[in-house]
């Protein structure tokens, strides 16, 4: 199994392992044909395949039958075959649909991102900003969930929930016992630990990181303050915990720590997942030794007033074509 | 009258019971099969019967079944879906009413050709009587001989045990029926794997219907060439088809595929016509999931053609003029019913059975219920059937399992074919509180050149 397959994605080719979904040989080659994930998270077993906003258009099932796939495919859960093509973004058909899902996906989301704390963060809004529409057409009554505390630090706010199930693979997969999982069905489902019992474990408090939106929120941050005021810098510490090795990013607003999350990728996944003790209880510079600024994308809103240099996609540097459609950039990157 | 194969004796007193059934030729098949025939032979023989699934989706058994990956020292497991919950389709329920050893002798067998140790049936929640039935019949097959170790002595071993369900239309579907089965949650699985590689507690599996079991038995029977020779084309064999509605003699009926629909609706020997002497309006072919046609296309094909009791020809025109054989839930409207109402009501069937995994079901389909209850009550807006268009066109396809295509179609086809009635109840929010739209052209037969009847 460990040859190499050749898939192209959008006119990129590009070879990955024999096994590897779509979505993750489009993360390889990097820049905007990734498509957007809300539910696939690589650190969870099992996790994919729900939202729908990351389906493509397979035009070339492979090498051998090269006939196309008849759907559209959910690219986080279909693996490549040698010489697939695949069309994301140049595909207006995957674009309407991804717009549909997107619409379909915000028709009973409150849309309250002016006090919800994931606002600057929050996948939902950067996947509504890029294929959202101006304004809805869903004229009924949202549904409507209480707010339950699951336990003294998490704060589970259902009505933003996009059921993507993370934190129940989380819950399943990180903590040693599984006391949250879905009630009821339809667009009436919740997320529920049983009968709101608290999530009682040192893990429990990464439920919060994997959240795509503001339905899992950090008590010991609420309402503190926005995202995009605070400063994040990457630190770590001697954790005792054997499963946590201390790796985070803290979110500094002057020379207070106002939270502690587990440092991300660029896809928006914890590269490690961190303890509670480390997440709410360390909340002291002198807790931690301080490594350099986190890097953050420079499409967030996180990331105004940070300045990097422009690293081109590596994809392109061994691909002459590439370059050339590039040279505007490449060039950017030579004179800065 | 038409050749009845699984329907045969129906009408014979006590046919529950195995005295009765054994008397009538029951057993026969599994005498033969374990006896003279090996599993492949079995096969071998389904295959040549060309039977296809008889729960909607009409994949061929015989090609299912050589799809079974056989994994040394791996168990492989048959499971017979007997959660029938799709509105209009009442034909298992009474298959396991009255012949519950139809089904028992089908899985004796097709167990033995899948090289089955352990089967299953699961029974929707709700068919507690039809549980108690099979598993007395289970019992009473169990005394005889006909389950357990080594049964006739020739070394085959078979547990079959009947497993309720929570009366979830969603477990209908295979793999969320796995799920359910194996104890959990019943959300559809994201495939591949298909079952037939990883299917119960992670080993091959079939999942099959139950009127596709049952059939087996006549196949081994006769034989498969016997079979195929009934029917039309590749649609062969005979089927169950439940029929209700206006109709004068709703009930199931065994079919020979191939029977033309009028004869169907029209003849004395099935439906015989319209009750109360009304027209026929519209018809769903195959349970409430196939596109909706009106009376017209439900005759005639496009091209003036009879239309037949078929999968290929129901299928006929793809979905801008025909329909799907589906599950043969045949229901059929008069031109007093209200096809918006209709559509809302399934359309709210769809929205309470969503299994909640995948949003453009989970969300769409609670949405176009909502807009369908808004123009059916009078306040709708021209806007809202483009709107409706739309969201059935962003659920189709989109979706992890058959369910939101089901939601999507009745929707897509009402607007399709009837697109002005809804324009009516839009126009007229008052009239249409109390009075019908009535037949208006939907019965015009088709003369020769496909009409324009596309949106």
């Amino acid at each position: 199994m460990s040859e190499k397959v050749k898939v192209t994605i959008d006119g990129i080719t590009v070879e990955v392992d024999n096994g590897t979904t779509i979505l993750n040989a489009a993360r390889q080659i990097g820049g905007d044909i990734v498509p957007p994930a809300m539910c696939y998270y690589s650190k969870l077993q099992g996790s994919g395949g729900k939202c729908r906003t990351c389906i493509v258009k397979v035009t070339k099932g492979s090498e051998k039958d090269p006939r196309p796939m008849p759907k559209l495919v959910a690219s986080c859960r279909t693996t490549v075959m040698d010489g697939m093509e695949v069309l994301n973004i140049t595909s207006p058909e995957v674009l309407e649909a991804r717009a549909g899902v997107v619409e379909i996906l915000l028709i009973n989301h409150p849309l309250d991102c002016p006090v919800c704390d994931q606002a600057g963060e929050c996948d939902l809004q950067n996947l509504g900003y890029e294929h959202g529409l101006q304004k809805t057409r869903y004229e009924f009554e949202r549904r409507t969930f209480e707010r339950i505390d699951i336990g003294d630090k998490i704060q589970l706010h259902m009505n933003r929930c996009i059921l993507c199930y993370r934190c129940v693979f989380t819950a399943d997969q990180i903590t040693n016992k599984r006391v949250h999982g879905i009630l009821n069905r339809g667009d009436h489902s919740e997320i529920s630990t049983y009968i709101q019992q608290a999530v009682d474990n040192d893990f429990s408090g990464n439920v919060i990181d994997v959240c795509p939106v503001g339905a899992l929120t950090d008590r010991t941050f609420r309402f503190k303050n926005r995202v995009w005021f605070t400063k994040p810098v990457d630190a770590h510490r001697d954790c005792d915990h054997e499963k946590c090795n201390g790796k985070v990013t803290l979110w500094y607003k002057g020379a207070d720590v106002l939270r502690v999350t587990a440092r991300k990728d660029q896809f928006g996944e914890v590269e490690e997942f961190i303890c509670n003790t480390c997440r709410f209880d360390k909340k002291a510079t002198a807790d931690w030794v301080i490594e350099h600024p986190t890097h953050i994308d420079d499409t967030s809103v996180i990331a105004s007033n940070h300045y990097e240099t422009l690293k081109p996609l590596h994809v392109i540097q061994p691909n002459e074509a590439l370059q050339a459609a590039n040279e505007i950039e490449l060039h950017k990157t030579v004179k800065y | 009258m038409s050749r009845k194969l699984l329907l045969e004796h129906i009408n014979v007193p006590g046919i529950n019971t195995l005295e009765v059934y054994r008397q009538k030729g029951g057993y026969r098949a599994v005498e033969k099969a374990l006896k003279t025939l090996t599993p492949e032979e079995i096969v071998e023989e389904v295959k040549k019967s060309g039977l296809r699934g008889r729960g909607g989706a009409g994949f061929p058994t015989g090609m299912k079944w050589s799809f079974l990956a056989k994994p040394e020292g791996v168990a492989r497991y048959l499971v017979c879906n007997a959660d029938e919950s799709e509105p209009g389709t009442f034909k298992d329920r009474y298959l396991m009413t009255y012949i519950p050893h139809a089904l028992i002798e089908g899985m004796i067998v097709s167990s033995f050709a899948l090289g089955a140790k352990v089967s299953y049936i699961y029974v929707r929640g709700e068919m507690m009587p039809q549980i108690r039935i099979l598993e007395k019949a289970i019992a009473e097959a169990k005394a005889a001989g006909w389950l357990g170790k080594n049964i006739l002595g020739t070394g085959y071993d078979l547990e079959l045990y009947v497993q309720p369900g929570g009366g979830a239309y969603i477990c209908g579907e295979e793999t969320a029926l796995l799920e359910s089965l194996e104890g959990k949650r019943g959300n559809p699985r994201i495939k591949p794997p298909f079952p037939a590689i990883a299917g119960l507690y992670g080993c091959p599996t079939v999942v099959n219907n139950v009127e596709s079991i049952a059939a087996v038995v006549p196949i081994i029977n006769d034989g498969g060439d016997e079979y195929a020779k009934i029917g039309i084309g590749r649609s062969t064999g005979t089927k169950l088809i439940s029929a209700s509605g206006n109709l004068v003699k709703p009930g199931v009926y065994e079919i020979e595929l191939g029977l033309p629909v009028e004869e169907f609706i029209y003849s004395d020997e099935y439906c015989g016509g319209i009750a109360n002497g009304k027209r026929l309006k519209a018809t769903v072919a195959g349970g409430s999931s196939v596109p909706v046609l009106p009376a017209n296309l439900t005759l005639k094909l496009a091209n003036g053609e009879p239309r037949l009791m078929s999968y290929e020809s129901l299928s006929e025109g793809g979905f801008a003029t025909g329909t799907m054989l589906g599950s043969g839930g045949f229901i059929a409207f008069d031109e007093d019913q209200c096809i918006v109402r209709n559509t809302w009501n399934f359309s709210r069937f769809y929205h309470h059975e969503s299994c909640g995994q995948c949003s453009p079901c989970r969300e769409g389909t609670g949405w176009m219920e909502k807009v369908l209850h808004k123009i059916e009550h009078g306040h709708g807006t021209m806007e809202d059937v483009d709107l409706l268009w739309d969201i059935q066109r962003k659920i189709e396809g989109n979706t992890i399992c058959p369910l939101g295509d089901a939601a999507a179609w009745p929707v897509a086809s009402a607007i399709r074919h009837f697109r002005d009635e809804f324009e009516w109840h839009i126009k007229e929010p008052i009239k249409s509180q109390s009075q019908n739209y009535g037949i208006a052209n939907y019965a015009t037969p088709i003369e020769k050149a496909p009409v324009a009847e596309e949106k």
